[in-house]
């Protein structure tokens, strides 16, 4: 038996194929991943992420705390409510979990960190936290919702009173809001428009049957996993872990290397790398019918087809049912002399034997409904 | 959600299903337990016509979004037909398992004796058991 979220009788009542996650016993879908995955690309789909840890941050120092620990710099957030998305690294670069910031007031910043990483996110926080002064408090008590697709935020605010609903479709891009009791937020995972709402767990399963009757679909981690690829986002523990850091993991964009004054956790290691160079994280969408799988391993191909040297491995495979076509995150890094393929470039993956032709391409590969990678 | 396991089926252990037909081939797919188990499948791959077989050799592979999974021939003999239409509708083995849904057509082996397959009960008995 694992941890459970508010919303666990809600899943079984809906028939949801329950499996471990990180220790919480979460849906996996709920008859079909793949019509759930068309539902958020299509309309509205719903999603239980209470297993992820909202986590506050208070005290005078909080900005100049996370302007220390986190890779890319919370100097950028100016207006109440806007969010971040950023690694937490080690001296080492390596990534310990990435995560959203939300800045509230100039004493008051949330986090949302990964559900498998809480309990070293906690402890790595509260360590570093107490120089500055800043108290840490875990918000288990909060449940999280994201509806997500392009009609997911009509359907949300349809909930609310007419002064909330008003308040609710007027939240910016990548920021979030108090509204009646619920702390909205318009970010998401899964590459569509959207919100994250976070409220009292007591409420979840209320709220749940609204949304539902609303006619937005339950969906579970499978669709969310297919999701998130095709939007090009990292999984923690696939894409980028504590042995990876950002510049390899298609996340030098969340890296703010300016101010050079800025003293983050990990910089000095990161600067060294970039320096350096070294290994990309790229995307691959396979040529032929197949899947894509973690840890299959990808080579370059020779003029004549054959198999080349070897270039790295597949962090995260799986099959698109927006391209109908299996799709990856690689990882891989310039064979000896040679160059790093660019997007366009043929390379062989391993699949249980057989080398198969795969392209290489920049995610991400699904936008708001659009493919953006063309199927050849 | 109850799993169906038709009774006038024989099955293995590894939730590969036996229809034997009036011609005396015998037609094969993965049971609705294995389809549940595996989730929406996207990809199968079928052997080749003629193919011999082997009981027990793995000779077609189902992907689900989730996992790959090996099918293992129940019984000895030539693969004397496909299922063609599983390459454009994989999902054929998740809507109808046991019927538009399945894999193979295998020419017994006339050399070889008869495997030895579960009856609906026995297979229904060992799916509880490995519960």
């Amino acid at each position: 038996m694992g941890l459970k979220t508010p919303l666990y009788d809600s899943h079984v009542a809906a028939h949801a194929k329950i499996i471990d996650f990180g220790g919480w016993d979460m849906p996996l879908h709920y008859g079909s991943q793949i019509e759930e995955h068309h539902a958020v690309r299509r309309d509205a789909g719903l999603f239980d992420v209470s297993h992820m840890c909202a986590i506050d941050l208070t005290g005078a120092r909080t900005r100049a705390f996370l302007r220390h620990l986190l890779a890319d710099d919370v100097a950028r957030l100016a207006v109440p409510g806007r969010a971040l998305y950023s690694c937490m690294l080690l001296p080492s670069g390596g990534v310990i979990d990435d995560l959203i910031a939300y800045f509230l007031t100039d004493s008051w910043f949330r986090l949302v960190v990964n559900a498998g990483t809480r309990a070293k996110d906690l402890s790595w926080i509260r360590k570093h936290a107490a120089a500055f002064g800043v108290d840490v408090r875990e918000r288990s008590d909060l449940a999280i919702l994201a509806v997500q697709g392009p009609n997911a935020r009509v359907k949300t605010a349809a909930l609310l009173s007419a002064v909330h609903r008003g308040a609710a479709l007027g939240i910016q891009r990548f920021a979030a809001a108090a509204v009646d009791s619920w702390f909205l937020a318009r970010t998401g995972y899964t590459g569509e428009d959207g919100f994250e709402i976070m409220l009292p767990g007591t409420q979840a399963p209320e709220t749940w049957r609204a949304l539902v009757a609303q006619g937005v679909r339950p969906a579970g981690l499978g669709a969310r996993d297919t999701l998130r690829l095709e939007a090009g986002m990292n999984l923690y523990g696939n894409d980028m872990d504590e042995t990876r850091h950002p510049l390899e993991s298609g996340l030098a964009w969340t890296v703010a290397f300016d101010p050079a004054e800025r003293d983050f956790i990990g910089r000095d290691a990161l600067v060294r790398a970039r320096a350096h160079g070294g290994a990309l994280l790229v995307g691959l969408v396979l040529e032929e019918r197949g899947v894509l799988r973690t840890h299959q391993a990808v080579s370059t191909a020779a003029a004549d087809g054959s198999v080349g040297g070897p270039l790295g491995e597949v962090t995260s495979g799986t099959f698109s049912p927006t391209l109908n076509r299996a799709i990856a995150l690689a990882r891989l890094e310039p064979p000896p002399g040679g160059r790093m393929p660019q997007p366009g470039a043929r390379v062989l993956v391993d699949i249980r034997g057989n080398k198969q032709a795969a392209r290489v391409v920049k995610p991400p590969f699904v936008r708001n409904g659009k493919p953006l990678i063309e199927i050849q | 959600m109850s799993e169906q396991v038709p009774q006038d089926l024989q099955y293995t252990k590894s939730h590969e299903w036996v229809r034997s037909l009036p011609n005396g081939q015998v037609e094969v797919g993965i049971t609705d337990h294995a389809q549940s188990a595996l989730g929406d499948l996207v990809f199968v791959e079928v052997p080749q016509v003629d193919r011999k077989l082997a009981a027990g050799e793995a000779c077609a592979v189902v992907e689900s979004v989730k996992a790959a999974s090996d099918v293992y021939s129940p019984v000895a003999g030539r693969v004397a037909a496909r299922n063609e239409e599983l390459s454009q509708k994989p999902e054929l083995l998740n809507s109808d398992p046991y019927g538009a849904g399945w894999l193979m057509r295998i020419e017994l082996d006339a050399k070889t004796p008869a495997a030895a397959l579960l009856g609906a009960g026995e297979y229904q008995q060992f799916l509880k058991e490995s519960e």
